[in-house]
């Protein structure tokens, strides 16, 4: 007999880990909304000094990488294999676009002098240290998250090359959705708060 | 509670309605970078902030599935936003009131 798959408990418990990761970036957000209350001035002058292009493009990378892994679930759903596994390739493109990008950002920045102990931003202000301190601390973090998504996106690969995700297997596939769909979620945040609050 | 009987049959979404829903998550992003040229004064952020919580509403109830989840992932997810709100108003009114 088949052993029964909890397809509605695998995914609590991917829900429950996301909770904390939501809490997790909420806290760095938190301190973002202080320290912009305390240095309204330096925090627009720093967010000034990013670029909105690179920003919108990041954004628009990861959210139709974010389609194309949802319909990877549609695909491997309907049994389309050949589908899912290009959608789930494109995405791992996306994600490599992404931190690419992310790479010429902060290296511009760090050409600029902007960078956590600089000798230019020791000498600024302290509103525009924080600025810099947490544009790194976060968008580093969100970072890493982008890179844990892809492993997981590239396990789900081979485990839909190799049958082991399937219509009726499909948890592994459906959590690492989840997980990259919450990156997603997190820089819909960052974007705006960042490169947009002038 | 959460009908346990017909939780396996999972609601597979189409690739076209994917196609809208991402369709109307790119045109807030042209509408919130196009917004932010202007200087709007004190509501900046909140414009900013209304655009990326419409975003991450549209995210999370069709390509997170929210919307088909029990009732479980639902209120459990709901609370944690709840958590986040109490995190962030009370630090605020700490911070904006010393």
């Amino acid at each position: 007999m088949e052993k029964a798959i909890d397809r509605t408990g695998i995914k609590i418990g991917m829900w429950i880990f996301l909770y904390s990761e939501i809490i997790l970036f909420a806290g760095l957000f938190v301190l973002y909304a202080v320290y912009f209350h305390f240095y309204p001035d330096d925090f627009v002058a720093g967010g000034l000094e990013l670029n909105r292009i690179f920003g919108t493009a990041n954004t628009l990378v990861l959210l139709i990488s974010s389609f194309t892994v949802a319909a990877s679930i549609t695909a491997v759903s309907n049994g389309k294999k050949n589908h899912a596994i290009g959608l789930l390739l494109f995405s791992l493109l996306c994600g490599l676009t992404f931190l690419i990008n992310k790479y010429f950002e902060w290296g511009a920045k760090f050409h600029h002098g902007l960078y956590p102990n600089s000798d230019y931003l020791l000498d600024s202000e302290p509103g525009l240290q924080i600025f810099f301190g947490l544009y790194y601390t976060i968008t580093g973090l969100h970072g890493i998250h982008v890179i844990i998504g892809m492993v997981l996106l590239a396990i789900s690969l081979v485990m839909v090359i190799n049958n082991r995700v399937t219509a009726e297997r499909i948890s592994m596939l459906d959590n690492s959705g989840l997980y990259w769909h919450l990156v997603d979620l997190i820089w819909i945040f960052v974007f705006p708060l960042f490169y947009l609050v002038l | 509670m959460t009908n346990n009987d017909h939780s396996d049959e999972h609601h597979v979404l189409s690739y076209r309605f994917l196609a809208t829903v991402l369709a109307g998550l790119i045109a807030l992003t042209g509408l919130t970078v196009g917004v932010s040229y202007i200087d709007w004064g004190f509501l900046n952020v909140p414009i900013a902030l209304a655009v990326a919580s419409t975003k991450a509403t549209l995210v999370l109830l069709f390509f997170m599935h929210i919307r088909y989840e029990g009732f479980t992932i639902k209120v459990s997810f709901i609370t944690t936003v709840f958590v986040v709100a109490i995190m962030i108003s009370f630090t605020f009114w700490d911070v904006a009131f010393r």
